[in-house]
């Protein structure tokens, strides 16, 4: 990891407008030390790539409820690779059922996080895939 | 000191040496605390004719009707909606075959934000989240077989309501349903989409414009319809308190009175056809005094504030949908009983439509099997728990009249500092009411992660490689082909010159002071696509994009 605090961009892409678990998230990121940047609504893949890549995240996070994530998640994959930003880790959440979870891992997706996950999860699993160890 | 007075020292005092506290803390769901018991003491002050009325009577606070349930159940009116216009009219023939006594439309995400099947952004969305409708050949299916003069539907759509709205009258209208028969509501409340739902089409400005015009459209053409339906399902949604949801609702309803009234409309022409739509949330008392709370404070405001005369226009007339973000992925058959307990709150808080989950829908939208449990829900409890029987039968209750008047308390203070930004509008401009909600669904989140409240399932009594064993509703791509296949057909057989002029036409209007509803309709029956006219309108009114704040 480059700077002194991990950077995570959460994302709403698509048309869904429900930011509930997005705000959630993005306040306990930053609550847990981590930089967080959220994108607002209606964002397509190609603004959420350009701001991550503009922005120099280490961390790109989805939140998608609307069903629509078996077309995103590949095109955000895709798209980051295309760019060069194919370090940036892509994980979210959602409405994602699980043999859906387990296509888009094969993908290269790196973890989805469903209802009910507490927001510790996603921090712990952040500090553990980029070592971060609490001072 | 009176005899209850020294009595409840005395208790309070042996209560100090009991054990006690199998929860960290005794709040409800919202973070209000309670007491432990409630007493006379804790209503001194309520007068009965003052404060409660007899059902059907000022301040309507036990109901609005004086025979309520016995007179008429409240309407079961599941939401649904999902792939192709005929799918969903398979799924409505269904519900009202099995006993579902009103309609409910969900749209589709591109449906809701105005854009057609085979626009650029729609893709990989049709029909996921609802119908998709993107023309009035579409509703004409939507409703095939379904007599529009013998049914209500509701339809949950709000930035492109208009259009939406102008095909249903044109639906039924080929049908043979004048436009004074239909019966419904659109939601059609903007306010709540800056502060949750966030389906906005143009900017604040002109979107209650094109509002206004809807009511003074239904208030000549379309007498039996509901013209807003004032939301605050989505503002709890989205996390907030029972509180604010009460407040906010209740204050982005003044402000479309107001905005009536502004724009030269009799308060009593509009008022009638006013609605609202609230949520019923897991704590059981708090939410049934919110609905009462509600129902005083509104008749009080029309009355005393706007000056209505008419009883009609004091009537706070309401549907309650079941808390969906009550609702867990794990274990989900728990979400049956969380939705019945729900159901039975907004029965008892006097509701006159009720919409019940399923219990999948945290994973997919409702399947057969899951939609037809959450009507039996309603079926059971209305005609076989006893409820219907008597009227606002928890009136006098300590707790239920002490929590009503303490959420009434608490909405005027929310009024006031609204006002003091300068109304709703300008303290959403400032993020005032999103930032609040923000605030309250976090510490919610945070609780839970304390363990400070409990979600069956989620937090305790977890089961470890659960299998859900629940049928999934999927819908696939070939909803979305069908879409382009149909939209393509219909611009090329409807007559492209008539659909241009109607959309100039549409543009003047939009751009003066004349009502937009008759030019959307025009262009409507000449078969312009949602998408077209939606654009005409955007290139007039501008769009919105509103800072990203958490």
């Amino acid at each position: 990891m480059k700077k002194e605090k991990l950077r995570v961009l959460v994302a709403k892409p698509g048309l869904d407008g429900h930011d509930r678990g997005a705000k959630v998230v993005a306040r306990a990121l930053r609550d847990a030390g981590f930089e967080v940047i959220y994108t607002g609504l209606h964002q397509t893949p190609e603004m959420i790539v350009e701001t991550a890549i503009q922005e120099d995240v280490d961390v790109v996070g989805l939140s998608i409820l609307s069903g629509a994530h078996m077309t995103i998640f590949p095109r955000v994959l895709n798209l980051l690779k295309e760019k060069g930003a194919g370090d940036i880790l892509l994980i979210g959440g959602g409405i994602i059922p699980k043999e859906d979870m387990q296509d888009l891992y094969k993908q290269g997706v790196g973890k989805l996080f469903g209802p009910g996950t507490p927001t510790s999860e996603i921090v712990e699993y952040l500090k553990e895939f980029f070592k971060i160890v609490d001072k | 000191m009176g005899d209850l007075e020294k009595e409840k020292k005395k208790w309070q005092e042996k209560l100090k040496k009991s054990t006690q506290c199998t929860m960290p803390k005794f709040e409800t769901i919202s973070g209000s605390p309670v007491e432990i018991v409630y007493t006379p003491d804790d209503i001194t002050d309520l007068n009965y004719l003052r404060d409660l009325g007899l059902p059907g009577e000022y301040p309507f606070t036990r109901g609005i009707r004086n025979t309520m349930y016995r007179g008429r159940i409240w309407t079961m009116r599941e939401f649904s909606g999902f792939g192709t216009a005929m799918d969903t009219n398979k799924r409505y023939k269904l519900l009202l075959e099995h006993g579902e006594t009103g309609l409910s439309v969900a749209f589709d995400f591109p449906t809701l934000y105005g854009k057609d099947s085979d626009d650029q952004l729609s893709h990989g969305e049709v029909g996921k989240c609802g119908v998709a409708i993107s023309s009035l050949k579409d509703m004409e299916i939507l409703f095939d077989g379904i007599p529009l003069d013998k049914v209500s539907t509701s339809m949950t759509i709000n930035g492109p309501a208009s259009v939406v709205w102008a095909f249903y009258i044109l639906a039924a209208e080929k049908q043979g349903v004048s436009s004074e028969k239909i019966r419904g509501t659109i939601q059609n409340d903007i306010l709540k989409e800056y502060i949750a739902q966030k389906s906005w089409l143009f900017p604040p400005e002109p979107s209650i414009r094109i509002i206004t015009d809807t009511m003074a459209y239904a208030a000549k053409k379309v007498p039996q319809w509901n013209t807003i339906s004032i939301s605050g399902y989505h503002i709890r949604e989205a996390g907030s308190t029972a509180l604010q949801e009460l407040a906010f609702t209740l204050k982005d309803g003044m402000t479309y009175v107001e905005a009536g009234i502004k724009v030269g409309l009799d308060v009593d022409s509009f008022a009638p056809r006013l609605s609202f739509f609230f949520d019923s949330h897991l704590d059981f008392f708090e939410e049934i005094a919110k609905f009462r709370a509600a129902r005083r404070i509104w008749a009080r405001e029309m009355k005393e504030t706007f000056k209505a005369k008419k009883t009609e226009s004091w009537l706070l007339r309401f549907h309650t949908q079941t808390a969906g973000c009550s609702l867990t992925a794990q274990q989900p058959e728990n979400n049956i009983v969380r939705t019945a307990y729900q159901a039975m709150a907004a029965a008892l808080g006097g509701t006159q439509s009720l919409h019940t989950n399923s219990m999948d829908e945290t994973w997919a939208l409702p399947s057969e099997k899951a939609v037809l449990i959450a009507l039996r829900t309603q079926q059971v409890l209305a005609y076989e728990t006893g409820i219907i029987n008597v009227i606002d039968p928890l009136a006098g209750s300590y707790y239920v009249e002490a929590i009503t008047n303490k959420l009434e308390q608490g909405a005027y203070e929310y009024f006031k500092k609204i006002d003091a930004l300068g109304g709703m509008v300008k303290a959403i401009e400032q993020g005032y009411p999103q930032r609040e909600i923000a605030h309250a669904a976090y510490q919610y989140q945070k609780a839970l992660e304390k363990k400070e409240k409990i979600l069956v399932g989620v937090n305790d009594f977890t089961m470890e490689g659960e299998k859900i064993e629940i049928p999934i509703l999927k819908i696939d791509y070939t909803v979305e082909q069908e879409q382009h296949r149909r939209l393509e057909e219909l611009r090329k057989k409807r007559d492209n010159t008539k659909v241009k002029k109607r959309l100039d036409e549409l543009k003047q209007a939009a751009s003066g002071k004349d009502n937009v509803m008759p030019p959307i309709i025009e262009a409507a029956r000449e078969y312009a696509s949602l998408g077209e006219i939606c654009n005409v309108m955007k290139e007039v009114f501008g769009t919105y994009r509103e800072p990203p704040m958490f």
